[in-house]
């Protein structure tokens, strides 16, 4: 393989070198510096006349006289079964102290698009045991439910909670967990290796971990290291696999640096216009995919800058994943944990995941309703700030409790609480009863009749 | 026929952008790049650099590799085959797709878009010694049990009839021949980005029936119109677009994914095939076309998709149907328009889209139309596109453009989806400048009164919303009672009216009858209350009065009209005694 020392310009993470034999697009590139240490690269541009590389560990040490190799071949992960239990970098080594990964299969990163034709549409109810999000936003094997979140929301403790409790009804089966840390500090890190350690998930995890203080352009790498190992487990192995990506804002703030380095022309705040494709390429890899046994469900975690839910991260995030939970700081602030907002809030694949054979018979018509009060006594509360609570009609003050009791009663739960889903349908069913049931245009009269507590109690008496 | 291809090399590459030197190349020529022949189409000639913009991922391309081209611009083949079929953004089946490379999608695959092994039964229409001229029908396959196919002469071409078969054909053999020697076959071919000829346009005067209660009673597009639903995420934007696959009178549909996610185009591929039309009882994947090229898939290729399922639209429409387009959604396409953009290094326009954003989106919308064919019959495209405003601003460049075309803008709403009011419509900011050519339709298929029964609608929905504003500052029970009653009335249009369930068995579909009877019955309930009122009865009373829950489920039966009339005769005995 040939060496080139005719790097002629670095510019950020980028180093252009000259007069290099021809170099394929994507390739993957090896830098020796002075001292003797080396960094790897991988190939944005490549032309004749000069090839533009992005270093994945930062260029800080390269000179000129660097030694540059192309390896004739794209970045590629090992991976195994043996990966679970271990904890690798952002860009795929161990640093677990533990032995080498012995490959059984050597995998691109950049993964192909799954057929539309091969897949299968996800309707597997996976109980999280989080009414808010069972009840409200229901999760489905190979969905795509990020969490939009803020700096200083417990984010967090809900992806662990949910990576503790997630299990489809029924079925004794586990989540295999792939874990990818993007930017985050080593003290949330630690929060959880911790957690993973004392339930024991870790033997079930493969951890990716790129931190704050390591190279932020490795991150580019991570999320895709972390999706291949997931690939490789979901549909060589047949477990389910559930992706933790955390935080996907740092993410996009590599996106852009890489892009602001490559002077292109910048579409909204900075971000480059091909952020929606390139963020699509990771989402897009959660899924089932017909005859195949194993499932990839994926939770990317980013926070809000400025709680801001049309910043270009969440926005495009929200236009390709299938849903969102929205963390709000009014409700943490409540002392609410979780603090779910369901109104902004959607899981889109719910409608097919819930329902009789699947959750129960009244879900549907009882979420919709759920929501409609909900909805109706926060609106409430604005009135009540100007015009004061005795001016409202006694309808309207039911309204207004029924909104604070969901608050206190139906989101809020303990971290290690793990409702069942006939719970959490229950518990709302006795939100509801609060209502008039003249009110609840949304229910069925069946349902009412089965459900509602003041039915209920004529049965059983 | 074989045609020496012209051959260059690669200069350059970056991302889905490669530069080749040495190539003889015109504009929108398609090339094959590298040793898996990957396709690409050329998007620009810089004095010898030729610039083109490939449909496939590029890694592993380098500079050296030979380039090929083709000659041909990026065209479509049509012909028997293409109802029930699931394409990519360049025509090449996915299932095809599948067989040749697994789950996944791989690279540097052909394929041709229409079956060459399907043989198709055709029938000729014309006899020998006849002149026929492009456009014509020669003959008729049945393709699907509910679409006769009609095959036509490709544009551009005439002559007289010297040879005409009847019985099983593939698309590739030829089953007419014509005096100067050219063979027709069951399919021709055309380039994607050039428009279909016809004969002349014709005036949008017949409303496309959606079954969707606000969009066909408050807001109705023609066919052969152009509407736009813009929403931020969430809103309800794909749902509106499938129940508009499903529903609209149309006998063809092309559905677009254009940059969307892969598990609602697995939804539409799961849903249509046990869907049933409801004017046929038949499948409504028999009508139906489908393109998919989610949002992971490359780029170029999504910016080739809009225009693919537009050819395919132009050619039913060609045979004297009536076709709806829907895109969804036509943000992506213009993403990848500034992506391909950005990576040409042309100056910007606004958020960095290319400056000719408003003139392609244009040129796009216009092939719409109801038309007189070729042919001399009449067939139209109606074309639907979703719209994805970045945060839901209204005001972002695509969005402003696409409102400067289009005559029908169904605004949806995030605050209504959030309340689970669907469709998630807004009734102050949407509009239709179809509805007053529309009236007349209506009034002369539905009911003489359909007319006034809308603007009765539209004006109690007005006056809620100014009165909700007063609400919002003193509350309800500050208003004149009249006025209470009316916010009562305009909860019955919202929820009674307006809200309809898309998975609900009943409500989906709601043909304009149906529509027309339950804004009537909700006006004859207008005017009780205001009668009961007049009488004496608190407004209390008025508003809990018995019947009114049943009124409100009527929509959901299939026997809706004596539920309606059982529901409005108990009202009316509590009221009106």
């Amino acid at each position: 393989m040939k060496e080139y020392r005719t790097i002629n310009q670095v510019a950020g993470p980028l180093i252009f070198v000259e007069k290099t034999e021809p170099v394929g697009y994507g390739e993957l590139v090896t830098i020796t510096l002075p001292d003797g240490s080396t960094k790897r690269g991988q190939v944005l541009d490549t032309s004749k006349d000069i090839v533009i590389v992005q270093v994945f560990e930062g260029t800080r040490g390269i000179d000129t006289g660097s030694a540059v190799r192309f390896v004739g071949d794209i970045v590629r992960l090992n991976v195994s079964y043996d990966m679970l239990g271990r904890i690798l970098s952002g860009s795929g080594d161990p640093i677990d102290g533990g032995p080498k990964i012995v490959p059984e299969e050597r995998r691109e990163i950049i993964g192909a698009a799954i057929n539309p034709y091969a897949r299968e549409y996800p309707r597997e109810f996976i109980q999280t045991g989080i009414s808010a999000i069972d009840g409200m936003n229901t999760l489905v094997r190979g969905q795509k439910l990020p969490i939009f979140s803020g700096s200083g929301l417990p984010h967090n403790d809900i992806a662990l909670q949910i990576a503790r409790q997630a299990k489809v009804r029924g079925e004794g089966e586990e989540f295999a967990v792939v874990f990818a840390a993007m930017g985050i500090t080593n003290e949330e890190a630690q929060h959880f290796m911790k957690d993973f350690e004392r339930t024991g998930a870790l033997e079930r995890a493969v951890v990716f971990l790129n931190l704050a203080n390591d190279p932020a352009i490795e991150r580019l790498l991570t999320p895709r290291m972390a999706l291949t190992a997931a690939e490789f487990l979901a549909y060589e192995y047949d477990l389910h696999v559930l992706v933790i990506l955390t935080d996907m804002t740092n993410y996009c703030e590599a996106l852009r640096e890489i892009s602001a380095a490559r002077e292109e022309v910048p579409g909204r705040r900075g971000y480059p216009g091909y952020m929606y494709t390139d963020l699509a390429t990771i989402y897009e890899r959660a899924g089932r995919i017909r005859g195949r046994k194993g499932t990839i469900t994926q939770f990317p975690i980013l926070t809000m800058p400025g709680d801001d839910i049309t910043h270009p991260i969440p926005d495009l995030t929200g236009y390709i994943t299938e849903g969102q939970i929205v963390l709000s700081r009014e409700l943490h602030a409540k002392g609410i944990y979780p603090p779910i907002n369901v109104l902004p809030s959607l899981s889109r694949l719910m409608k097919e995941g819930i329902g009789e054979g699947r959750t129960r018979d009244d879900h549907v018509q009882w979420n919709d309703q759920m929501y409609a009060a909900y909805a109706e006594g926060v609106d409430l509360r604005g009135l009540v700030a100007i015009v004061g609570e005795e001016a409202l009609s006694e309808r309207d003050r039911r309204y207004l409790r029924f909104a604070d009791e969901f608050e206190r009663r139906f989101v809020q739960q303990g971290r290690y609480e793990d409702r069942d889903i006939d719970y959490t349908l229950d518990l709302g069913w006795e939100l509801l009863a609060t209502l008039p049931e003249g009110e609840l245009t949304k229910i069925e009269r069946k349902y009412i009749e089965k459900y509602h507590p003041v039915y209920r109690k004529k049965a059983t008496a | 026929m074989e045609v020496k291809m012209a051959v260059g090399e690669v200069y350059r590459v970056s991302g889905p952008l490669v530069v080749a030197e040495g190539l003889k190349a015109r504009m929108y020529d398609v090339c094959r790049v590298g040793e898996e022949g990957l396709m690409g189409e050329v998007v620009g000639l810089v004095g010898d650099k030729v610039l083109i913009q490939v449909y496939e991922d590029t890694s592993g391309i380098r500079p050296g590799d030979k380039v090929e081209n083709t000659g041909m611009p990026l065209s479509v083949e049509l012909g028997p085959g293409l109802l029930k079929s699931i394409y990519d953004g360049i025509q090449r089946p996915l299932p095809v797709l599948k067989d040749a490379s697994g789950d996944f999608i791989g690279r540097g695959i052909h394929a041709p878009g229409l079956d060459r092994k399907t043989k198709w039964e055709f029938t000729p229409t014309v006899k020998k010694g006849e002149k026929v001229s492009g456009g014509d029908i020669i003959g008729t396959v049945p393709e699907t049990e509910i679409v006769e196919h009609r095959i036509l002469v490709p544009p551009r071409v005439n002559g007289v009839i010297t040879e005409i078969y009847e019985g099983s054909f593939t698309v590739d053999e030829t089953v007419a021949v014509l005096d100067n020697g050219t063979e027709l076959k069951l399919y021709h071919t055309w380039p994607v980005r050039e428009s279909r000829p016809f004969r002349e346009k014709l005036p949008p005067v017949v409303p496309l029936i959606t079954g969707q209660r606000i969009l066909d009673t408050l807001f109705p597009v023609a066919k052969g119109g152009t509407a736009a639903i813009p929403g931020p995420f969430g809103s309800g934007k794909t749902v509106t677009q499938h129940q508009l696959a499903k529903w609209s009178d149309t006998q063809i549909v092309v559905y677009i994914g254009c940059g969307e996610r892969g598990n609602e185009m697995t939804e539409v591929l799961e849903e249509f095939p046990e869907l049933e039309d409801p004017r046929t009882g038949k499948p409504l994947m028999e009508r139906t076309v489908l393109i998919a090229n989610t949002s992971n898939m490359p780029v170029a290729a999504r910016e080739a998709s809009v225009y693919t399922g537009m050819t395919i639209a132009e050619y039913f429409r060609d045979m004297g149907y009536d076709v709806g387009l829907m895109a969804d959604s036509t943000s992506r396409w213009a993403e990848a328009m500034r992506e391909i953009s950005g990576r040409l290094e042309e100056m910007p326009g606004e958020e960095g889209y290319p400056a000719y954003l408003a003139s392609r989106l244009a040129e796009f919308y216009e092939r719409a139309g109801r038309v007189r064919t070729l042919s001399g019959s009449i067939g139209s495209v109606t074309v639907i596109g979703a719209v994805s405003p970045p945060g839901g601003d209204f005001s972002e460049p695509v969005t402003q453009n696409t409102l400067r075309i289009v005559k029908v803008f169904w605004a949806l709403d995030a605050k209504l989806a959030a309340r689970r009011h669907f469709p998630a419509i807004n009734w102050l900011q949407s509009y239709s400048l179809y509805a007053d050519t529309l009236n007349e339709w209506f009034v002369e298929n539905v009911a003489s009164d359909w007319s006034e029964l809308r603007t009765w609608a539209m004006e109690v929905l007005q006056e809620e919303a100014s009165l909700q504003e007063i609400v919002q500052l003193v509350g309800s029970d500050a208003l004149p009672e009249s006025q209470r009653l009316l916010l009562e009335v305009a909860r019955l249009i919202r929820e009674v009216y307006l809200q309809q369930y898309a998975y609900h068995p009943v409500d989906t579909y709601c043909d304009p009858k149906k529509q027309y009877d339950l804004l009537k019955a909700i006006k004859e309930v207008n005017d009780m209350f205001f009668k009961a009122l007049e009488a004496g009865k608190l407004v209390d009373e008025i508003i809990n009065v018995p019947g009114k829950e049943e009124f409100a489920r009527a929509k959901f039966e299939e026997n809706y009209k004596e539920v309606l009339e059982k529901a409005v005769e108990t009202m009316k005995k509590a009221l009106l005694g």
